[in-house]
C-alpha cells in the first residue's frame, strides 16, 4: 500500500482504465475544501474531496443525508448558495478550471458541456409551462437552431427519453405527467445538447421502485451510446452498485473510499464503506441480517477530529487523531482514506 | 378522570403551558427588543398614547373646546405648540385630548371582532358542518363587499353615532378573526393532545376552551395588533366624511376634515397635527404587529 | 370557456347575500323607514303615500321579492337630494371614479412591482431595506392625509398641480362631449388636447394619494413572492440549464410570483374602491363617492342603498375578472376548479 499525499488522486486514479473509458478524465475535483457560513459558526462541508470522472464512465458518489455529496455536485456545477466559501480545491472540467470561470462563463458551459438533474423532478419543473417548452429554451439558449426547428428538436429529444406520444406531450404541464415521466422530461432538457457530462443528484429518490429502474436504465444507455461522462448522487449503495463503473464514498464531508465498483463492494477498505454495506438490503439478505451504522454523522460546525467517523468506527486507533489524514493507495484503482483500513 | 387523565396529559402535553409559556414569552421578547430595536420604539410610543388617552383631559395645557376669537388660525407658537384652529381652539390640547375617542374607537371595535370572531370561529372550526358552512356564508358575504363602502351602509342605516361607528367596524374586521380562529382550530382540532384530552373525557367543550383556544390566542393576537391600525384609520375614514362624530367633538378625523379648507390659505397646522397623530399611532401599532409576529414565527418575516 | 361559466355561476350566492344585505341595510332602520325614505321635510300624509307606494305596508318578504323585481328592472329608487332615479345618478358618476380607481391601481401597480421585483433580486441590501422601510411607513398613512399633505406640497407651497377643484377646472375649461364619460378619453376623442392636458393634470394628485397605500401590499407581495420563486427548485434547473438571468427572472420566476400577487388584488381592489370616497371628497371629484357621501349625511336612503349594491356588483365584478386572469398564467387552476 502507497501512501499519496492528498492532492494527487488524479494522477494516481489516472492510469485507470476501465471498460468504458478513454482513460482521459472529464472532470476532476482536486482538494476541494468548502465552508457555509451560517449564524452561529461556520459549517465544514467539504473537506479535501478529491475525485476523477473519466470520459464516457459513470462515477457513483455515495452517502448518507449530509455527507456533502449534493453539496459538491453544486459546486462543480457553481450553483452552490452564494454563503459557501470555498477554502481550497481545483475542479477542472474538459480542460477549464471551473472555480476560476466567471458566471458568465459557467452559464455558457451549464446545459451545453455540463448538465444536471434533480431529485423530485416535478417540482424541479417550471409548473406553469408546457415542458416542451422548457426543453425549448434550453435549446433556444445554447444551440443555434431556427425558431421554427426548435419544437421539432425538442420533441426529438422527448423521443430520445422514449416518452411516448412525444408530440402531444410538449404540450404537457409537469403537474399532467407522472413523477416517472417528469424526470424524463428533466432527462431530456438536460441532455437536448449533448452536453460532455450529465450529474444526476438523486434522480430516482421518491420513485417507486419500477420507475427507478426504468429511469436508471434510462440515463445508462443514454450515457454509453452518447459516450457521455456522468457522476450519480445517491445515498443507495445498491444502486450505485448496479449502475456505477467507479464508486465513491463520502462521509460527513470527506470522500473516504474511491475504487472500481467491483473492488469496492467485494473488498472495501474503510470500515464505513463495510458498514454500508452491511446496511444495505441484497435479494439474498433478510432484514435480520441487515445493521445499522451506530452513532451519528458528527456536527460540522466546531471542532471536528482529524478523521470524522472516528466516534462511529470500532477500528479507531490513537494514530487516527493524528492531522493530517492521508490518502493511502491500496491498488491501480482504489484509494482509501483511512489509517487502518481493512 | 383519575386513571386515564395521567396517561393522557402525560403523553399528549399540549404545546404551552401558561406559566412557562409567560416565562419563555418574556425570554424571547428581550432578545425580539434586543434585535429589533423599532418594535421596542413601537411599544414607547403606545405606552405614551395610552398615558394621553387615559390622562389626557388632565394633560392639557388648554380647555379642548373653548374657543377664543382673538387667536383664531394662529400659527404654531411658544403659547400654542400646534397652533390654533378657525374657531381660536388650542390644537394640541385637541390632538392630546382626541387621543381617548380615536383609541377608544378603534380598541373597542377590535377588541368586539376579537371576541365575537374568535367565538364563531373556533365554534365553526371545531364542529364544522353546517355550522361551520353558515357561518362561512356569512363571513364570504360581508368580505364581497368593499370594506370602507359597506362601513358606510351599516352608519348610515343604525344612524349616524359613534356607537355605531364602533359597530360598523367591528362588523367590516369580523371575517379576518373569524377565518382566522377557525383555520387554527381546525389544524389543532386532530392533534393528538386533543383527541387524548377528549380521550380522556373531556366534553368538546372543555377540550375547546382549555387546550385549543389558549394555543390559538398568541397568533391571533398578532393579528389583533396588525389589524389595530386598519380599525383606527377605518374610523377616522368614517369621521372625516362626516359621520359618527359630530362637531366640538375632538378627533382626529375629523379635526382633519375641518383643517382641510385651511390649506389654500396655507395653516397647515389645522390639519397636519391631527394628520400626524394617526400616522404615529397607525405606524406604531403596525411596528407592534410585524414585532409580535416575529417573535412569535420568524419564518413568517416578509 | 366552460371553466368561465362555471365560475360566473360560483358568484351567485355571493351575490344573493349581497342583495340580501343591502335590503337589510335599508330596513334594519330605527323607527319607521317610510319616514326616512320620504325624508325630513315630509308630512304624515306624504309619508303614508311613500310606505304604499314603496310597499313599506307589506311583509318583510314581500317587500324583499318587491325589492329584488325593482333591481330586476333597474329601479333602484329616486334620489332625494337630486330627485333623479339613482340608477341615472351613479351610472352618471360612475366613469369618473372608474377613472380615478383605474388610474390610482396603474400607479400602485406601476411602482410597487419593480420596486418588489428590484428588492428580490438584492434582498438585504441598502435598497431593499430602504424600500421596506418606504412602505412600511407609507401604509401608516390614511388616504385622506395623503391627499391633503400632496395638495398642500404640490399645489400651496410648489405651485407644480392645479387646484383641486374636481376633474375639471370649468371656469377655464368646458368639459368635452361625453362618449365614455372620462374626460381625460372624451377629449382625446374629440381632438381637444388643452381639455386633455387639463383633466390628465387634475387627475395626478388624487390618483396618488389614492395609489399610495396600495403600494405596501403589493410591493410587500411581489418581494415575497420573487423571493420564493428565486429559491424554487425549478429556478435552479433554470439555472443549471444555463439559461440567461433574463429568461429566469422574467418567464421562470416572475410568472410563477403572479400567482401570489394576483391573490391579494382582491384586498387591494377593496381598498381602492371604498377609499375612492375619501379622496373624491378631498378633491371635489365627482364621482359615486362624492354623491354617496352627500347622500348619506342627508338621509337619502336610495341612493345610499343603490351606492353600497353598485359598489359591491363592482368589486365581484373585479374579483371574477382577476380569477378567470389567473387561470391564464395558472393552468393548474383550471383542473382543480
Amino acid at each position: 500500500m502507497i501512501a499519496v499525499p492528498s492532492g494527487r488522486v488524479d494522477t494516481a486514479l489516472a492510469d485507470v482504465v476501465t471498460a468504458h473509458s478513454d482513460s482521459r478524465p472529464q472532470l476532476v475535483v482536486e482538494s476541494l475544501s468548502l465552508d457555509f457560513k451560517a449564524r452561529h459558526g461556520t459549517v465544514s462541508a467539504l473537506e479535501d474531496v478529491s475525485l476523477t470522472v473519466q470520459r464516457g464512465e459513470i462515477v457513483g458518489v455515495v452517502g448518507e443525508s449530509g455527507s456533502g455529496k449534493s453539496v459538491m455536485a453544486y459546486t462543480v456545477m457553481g450553483l452552490v448558495d452564494p454563503a459557501a466559501r470555498i477554502r481550497a480545491g481545483r475542479i477542472t472540467f474538459g480542460g477549464t478550471d471551473l472555480l476560476k470561470s466567471s458566471e458568465a462563463e459557467m452559464a455558457e458551459i451549464r446545459g451545453r458541456e455540463l448538465a444536471m438533474i434533480f431529485q423530485s423532478p416535478r417540482t424541479a419543473l417550471n409548473p406553469i409551462r408546457k415542458v416542451g417548452l422548457q426543453i425549448e429554451d434550453v435549446l433556444r439558449r445554447h444551440a443555434a437552431i431556427r425558431s421554427q426547428d426548435l419544437r421539432r428538436h425538442a420533441i426529438q429529444a422527448l423521443e430520445r427519453v422514449r416518452i411516448p406520444d412525444p408530440e402531444r406531450r410538449f404540450d404537457a404541464y409537469p403537474f399532467e405527467l407522472s413523477g416517472g415521466m417528469c424526470q424524463r422530461v428533466m432527462i431530456a432538457m438536460a441532455l437536448a445538447c449533448s452536453p460532455a457530462m450529465l450529474i444526476a443528484d438523486e434522480p430516482t429518490t421518491g420513485l417507486d421502485v419500477t420507475t427507478q429502474a426504468v429511469i436508471m436504465d434510462l440515463i445508462r444507455d443514454l450515457s454509453r451510446s452518447a459516450r457521455m461522462s456522468t457522476l450519480l448522487i445517491t445515498h443507495d449503495l445498491g444502486l450505485a452498485g448496479e449502475y456505477c463503473d467507479r464508486i465513491a464514498v463520502m462521509h460527513a464531508g470527506h470522500v473516504v473510499e474511491f475504487a472500481a465498483t467491483e473492488t469496492l463492494l467485494r473488498e472495501p477498505a474503510h470500515p464505513y464503506t463495510q458498514q454500508l454495506l452491511a446496511a444495505t438490503p441484497t435479494p439474498r439478505s433478510s432484514v435480520s441480517t441487515l445493521t445499522s451504522i451506530p452513532g451519528q454523522l458528527p456536527d460540522l460546525r466546531g471542532n471536528l477530529p482529524v478523521c470524522r467517523f472516528r466516534h462511529r468506527c470500532e477500528r479507531a486507533l490513537p494514530l487516527c487523531d493524528e492531522p493530517p489524514l492521508p490518502w493511502t493507495r491500496i491498488s491501480a484503482d482504489h484509494v482509501v482514506r483511512c489509517r487502518n483500513p481493512l | 378522570m383519575s386513571a386515564i387523565d395521567p396517561i393522557a396529559r402525560s403523553a399528549f402535553k399540549p404545546p404551552v403551558r401558561a406559566s412557562s409559556a409567560l416565562g419563555t414569552l418574556a425570554q424571547n421578547a428581550r432578545y425580539v427588543f434586543a434585535e429589533n430595536k423599532l418594535t421596542l420604539v413601537a411599544v414607547v410610543i403606545l405606552v405614551l398614547l395610552v398615558v394621553l388617552a387615559i390622562l389626557g383631559p388632565w394633560l392639557a395645557p388648554y380647555d379642548p373646546l373653548a374657543t377664543d376669537g382673538t387667536a383664531r388660525l394662529a400659527p404654531p407658537t411658544l403659547k400654542h405648540w400646534f397652533g390654533t384652529d378657525a374657531l381660536g381652539r388650542d390644537m394640541m390640547s385637541r390632538v392630546v385630548v382626541a387621543t381617548r375617542l380615536d383609541l377608544g374607537m378603534a380598541v373597542s371595535a377590535v377588541a368586539l371582532s376579537f371576541t365575537v370572531g374568535l367565538a364563531l370561529g373556533a365554534s365553526g372550526g371545531y364542529f364544522g358542518g353546517w355550522l361551520e358552512r353558515g357561518l362561512g356564508r356569512v363571513m364570504d358575504t360581508i368580505m364581497a363587499f368593499p370594506l370602507f363602502v359597506l362601513a358606510m351602509g351599516i352608519v348610515a342605516a343604525l344612524g349616524n353615532n359613534v356607537l355605531n361607528i364602533v359597530i360598523a367596524t367591528m362588523i367590516i374586521n369580523l371575517p379576518f378573526y373569524y377565518r382566522f380562529a377557525r383555520g387554527e382550530v381546525n389544524i389543532r382540532r386532530d392533534m393528538g393532545y386533543v383527541e387524548a384530552a377528549r380521550m380522556g373525557g373531556n366534553s368538546p367543550m372543555r377540550a375547546l376552551m382549555h387546550h385549543i383556544v389558549p394555543n390559538i390566542l398568541p397568533p391571533m393576537m398578532v393579528q389583533a395588533s396588525l389589524n389595530m391600525g386598519w380599525a383606527i384609520l377605518n374610523a377616522a375614514g368614517l369621521s372625516y366624511i362626516g359621520l359618527g362624530v359630530r362637531a366640538p367633538t375632538p378627533e382626529w378625523g375629523i379635526m382633519v376634515s375641518e383643517g382641510a379648507s385651511n390649506i389654500i390659505s396655507g395653516e397647515w397646522w389645522t390639519f397636519m397635527f391631527p394628520g400626524a397623530a394617526l400616522v404615529l399611532a397607525v405606524f406604531s401599532f403596525n411596528l407592534l404587529g410585524d414585532g409580535l409576529r416575529d417573535l412569535l414565527d420568524p419564518r413568517r418575516r416578509t | 370557456m366552460s371553466f368561465v361559466w362555471k365560475r360566473f355561476l360560483g358568484t351567485v350566492p355571493t351575490l344573493f347575500g349581497i342583495v340580501v344585505i343591502t335590503f337589510m341595510l335599508s330596513h334594519a332602520l330605527p323607527g319607521d323607514p317610510a319616514a326616512y325614505f320620504a325624508g325630513p321635510a315630509a308630512n304624515a300624509e306624504s309619508i303614508a303615500q311613500i310606505r304604499t307606494s314603496l310597499g313599506l305596508d307589506k311583509s318583510l318578504p314581500a317587500q324583499f321579492f318587491k325589492y329584488v323585481g325593482d333591481l330586476a328592472h333597474g329601479d333602484l329608487g329616486t334620489s332625494l337630494t337630486t330627485g333623479q332615479p339613482v340608477l341615472v345618478d351613479l351610472a352618471t358618476r360612475l366613469p369618473a371614479s372608474i377613472e380615478l380607481t383605474l388610474c390610482a391601481l396603474l400607479f400602485a401597480v406601476g411602482i410597487a412591482m419593480p420596486m418588489g421585483l428590484l428588492a428580490a433580486t438584492r434582498p438585504d441590501s441598502a435598497l431593499d431595506h430602504f424600500c421596506r422601510g418606504t412602505i412600511t411607513v407609507s401604509s401608516a398613512f390614511p388616504t385622506f392625509f395623503v391627499g391633503l399633505l400632496l395638495v398642500f406640497v404640490f399645489y400651496f407651497s410648489l405651485d407644480w398641480s392645479p387646484q383641486p377643484v374636481g376633474r375639471l377646472n370649468e371656469m377655464l375649461y368646458s368639459p368635452p362631449v361625453r362618449v365614455t364619460g372620462s374626460y381625460v378619453v372624451d377629449s382625446v376623442i374629440a381632438g381637444d388636447f388643452n381639455v386633455f392636458r387639463a383633466s390628465l393634470a387634475q387627475l395626478i394628485l388624487p390618483s396618488i394619494s389614492l395609489g399610495l397605500f396600495a403600494l405596501a401590499p403589493i410591493a410587500r407581495i411581489t418581494r415575497a413572492s420573487m423571493l420564493a420563486a428565486l429559491e424554487a427548485d425549478f429556478t435552479r434547473t433554470a439555472r443549471a440549464g444555463g439559461l440567461s438571468g433574463r429568461t429566469i427572472l422574467m418567464t421562470y420566476a416572475f410568472r410563477n410570483a403572479l400567482l401570489p400577487i394576483a391573490n391579494i388584488l382582491g384586498m387591494v381592489f377593496s381598498f381602492l374602491l371604498g377609499s375612492n370616497v375619501l379622496i373624491e371628497q378631498v378633491f371635489g371629484w365627482q364621482g359615486v363617492g362624492a354623491y354617496a357621501v352627500s347622500a348619506v349625511l342627508a338621509s337619502d336612503y336610495a341612493a345610499v342603498q343603490g351606492f353600497v349594491l353598485m359598489m359591491a356588483l363592482l368589486y365581484t365584478l373585479l374579483n371574477l375578472t382577476v380569477d378567470v386572469a389567473s387561470t391564464l398564467i395558472d393552468p393548474r387552476v383550471r383542473f382543480e376548479g
